[in-house]
C-alpha cells in the first residue's frame, strides 16, 4: 500500500491540507444556505420570481468551474485573497441545490394544509415557520446535503488558483505523474464528501417531523 | 377608527324579523381574469342558523364563503361580519374569530391532535392548564377520548381526521363556522355519524354556521335555510320544507335528481 504509506509519511501535509479544504466546504456551503434558503421561500412564495431566480442559478452551474475561478481573480477585494474567491466560486456553485430543494420542498406542502392554516388565522410569518419549513426541512436538507457534495468536489479545483486544500496534491501528482500523490488528495476527498452527505443525512433525520 | 366604528354601529341592527345579521353580502361580485365567478350576491346569514350554500361544483358556494374569511377579495360590493365590513378589521383577527373546516381537512401532519387543536389559543397566549382543558373539553365534545390527543394525523381514520378538523376549528370558541363539504370525502356511515353529531353540536352551541355542499339530503338535514346557487348567481333562498314545494325550476331539478325519500331529511330543529 504505496498511498497509506505516503499519505503517512506526509501525515502533517494531509491534515493541513484536509482541514484547508474542509474550511472552503464549510463556508461555501454554509454562505449558499444562508442566501439560497431565503432566496426559495422567497420564489415559493412570489412564484413571478421562480423562472429568473432558477434560471440565474443554472447559468451559474453551466460555467466552467476552471474558467469561473480564473475569470474572478482580477476582481479587486476579492483576488487579494485567493480563498475568499474560492469561497464565493464555491458558493454561487452550491446556490442551486439549495434554491431549487428550499423551493419544491415549500411548493410540496399540502396547499390544504395551508389554506386551513390560513383561514384558521396564521400569519403568514407563523405559516412559514410553524407550517411551511417544518414540513419542507427534509427537502430543504438534502438540497444542502447535495450543495455540500458538490463543493467538496469542486474545492480541489481551487488549488489550481492557490487556495490549497487538497486539489494541491491532485495537480501536484498530475504533474509528477504519480498516482500516489493525486491518491492522497482524492482519499480524503472522496471521504469527506461521504462524510458530509451522512452527516448532513443525520441532521436531516434529527430535524424531520415525527 | 371613529368612522369604523360608527359604521360598525349603524349595521348592526336587527333587521325587521328581529334576528340578528352575522354575516351580510351586499352586491358583491367576484371575477377573475375577466370570468365571473359570483354575480351581484346579497344575502345574509342570522345568528345561530345554518345557511347551507347548495350548488353543484363551480356554481361559486366555496369562493362566496371565503369571501368571508377574506380568503377571497370580492372584486365588487362589500361582506359585513359582526355589522362591520369585513376589510376594515384586521384580517388575522376576522379569520380568528371564524371557524373554517374544509373537505381535505387540511391538519398539521407534524403535530398531535392535541397541537393542532391548541395551536390558535396557544398563539392567543391562553394559559398552559385552560389550554389543556378546552383541547379535552374538544375531543369529547367531537366524539373522540382524550386518548387521542396524543395521535398524529397520519393515524386516524378519515372520519376521525375530520371530527379533530371541527374540533381545531371551534377552538377559540368562535361564533362563527364556516364548512366547506366538511363531510364530502366521508364513507355514507362516517357522514351519516357525523351529520347526526354536527345537529346535537349545533342544539348546544349555537354557533352561526355557513355550510357548503353539494348534497340536497345533507342540505335539507343541516340546513335552516338553503341558499341554491347556480353559475355564481343566488337562485333562490328557502327553508328546507320551502324548498322540497319549491316550483322553482333549479330547486325542483334538484329535488327530481335526489329522488324520494327526501321529507325525511327535513331539519326540524329549532332555528
Amino acid at each position: 500500500m504505496n498511498v497509506v504509506r505516503f499519505m503517512l509519511q506526509n501525515r502533517t501535509q494531509v491534515l493541513e491540507l484536509t482541514w484547508e479544504h474542509l474550511w472552503l466546504v464549510g463556508w461555501s456551503t454554509f454562505f449558499a444556505a444562508l442566501v439560497g434558503i431565503p432566496l426559495g421561500i422567497l420564489i415559493a412564495h412570489r412564484t413571478r420570481l421562480n423562472k429568473p431566480v432558477l434560471a440565474s442559478a443554472n447559468i451559474i452551474q453551466t460555467i466552467p468551474s476552471l474558467a469561473l475561478f480564473g475569470f474572478l481573480l482580477p476582481v479587486p477585494w476579492l483576488g487579494e485573497r485567493v480563498d475568499r474567491l474560492a469561497i464565493l466560486a464555491l458558493t454561487l456553485y452550491a446556490l442551486l441545490p439549495i434554491i431549487r430543494n428550499t423551493y419544491d420542498g415549500i411548493r410540496g406542502v399540502d396547499p390544504a394544509v395551508v389554506e386551513a392554516g390560513r383561514g384558521m388565522g396564521l400569519t403568514e410569518s407563523q405559516l412559514l415557520f410553524k407550517v411551511e419549513l417544518p414540513l419542507a426541512v427534509s427537502v430543504i436538507l438534502s438540497g444542502v446535503r447535495v450543495a455540500a457534495v458538490i463543493c467538496v468536489g469542486l474545492a480541489t479545483i481551487a488549488a489550481a488558483i492557490g487556495a490549497g486544500g487538497l486539489g494541491e496534491f491532485i495537480f501536484r501528482g498530475l504533474a509528477m505523474v504519480d498516482n500516489r500523490v493525486i491518491l492522497a488528495g482524492a482519499i480524503p476527498a472522496a471521504i469527506m464528501a461521504l462524510l458530509a452527505d451522512f452527516g448532513v443525512g443525520w441532521i436531516e433525520k434529527r430535524l424531520k417531523p415525527r | 377608527m371613529r368612522f369604523g366604528k360608527d359604521r360598525g354601529l349603524r349595521y348592526a341592527g336587527r333587521n325587521a324579523w328581529g334576528t340578528t345579521l352575522v354575516i351580510e353580502f351586499r352586491n358583491v361580485s367576484y371575477r377573475v381574469n375577466g370570468v365571473h365567478v359570483l354575480s351581484d350576491l346579497s344575502l345574509h346569514v342570522a345568528r345561530g342558523e345554518t345557511l347551507v350554500l347548495l350548488g353543484r361544483s363551480g356554481s361559486g358556494k366555496t369562493t362566496t364563503l371565503k369571501l368571508i374569511n377574506r380568503l377571497a377579495v370580492p372584486s365588487s360590493g362589500e361582506i359585513l361580519v359582526n355589522g362591520a365590513p369585513n376589510d376594515q378589521v384586521d384580517v388575522i383577527r376576522l379569520r380568528r374569530g371564524i371557524g373554517y373546516v374544509i373537505q381535505e381537512v387540511g391538519l398539521f401532519p407534524h403535530f398531535t391532535v392535541e397541537r393542532n387543536i391548541s395551536l390558535v389559543p396557544k398563539i392567543e397566549g391562553w394559559p398552559e392548564a385552560k389550554i389543556r382543558a378546552r383541547v379535552h373539553e374538544l375531543l369529547q365534545i367531537v366524539g373522540l377520548g382524550p386518548a387521542f390527543a396524543s395521535r398524529y394525523p397520519g393515524q386516524l381514520s378519515g372520519g376521525q381526521r375530520q371530527r379533530v378538523g371541527v374540533a381545531r376549528a371551534l377552538a377559540a370558541d368562535p361564533a362563527i363556522l364556516l364548512m366547506d363539504e366538511p363531510f364530502g370525502a366521508l364513507d355514507p356511515l362516517t357522514r351519516d355519524e357525523l351529520q347526526r353529531e354536527f345537529l346535537s353540536l349545533q342544539q348546544g352551541l349555537h354557533k352561526t354556521v355557513v355550510f357548503v355542499t353539494h348534497d340536497l339530503h345533507e342540505a335539507l338535514r343541516l340546513g335552516s335555510r338553503i341558499a341554491l346557487m347556480e353559475a355564481g348567481k343566488l337562485v333562490t333562498l328557502l327553508t328546507p320544507a320551502e324548498f322540497l314545494k319549491s316550483s322553482d325550476p333549479w330547486a325542483s331539478a334538484y329535488v327530481r335528481a335526489f329522488g324520494d325519500r327526501l321529507d325525511s331529511a327535513v331539519n326540524r330543529g329549532a332555528s
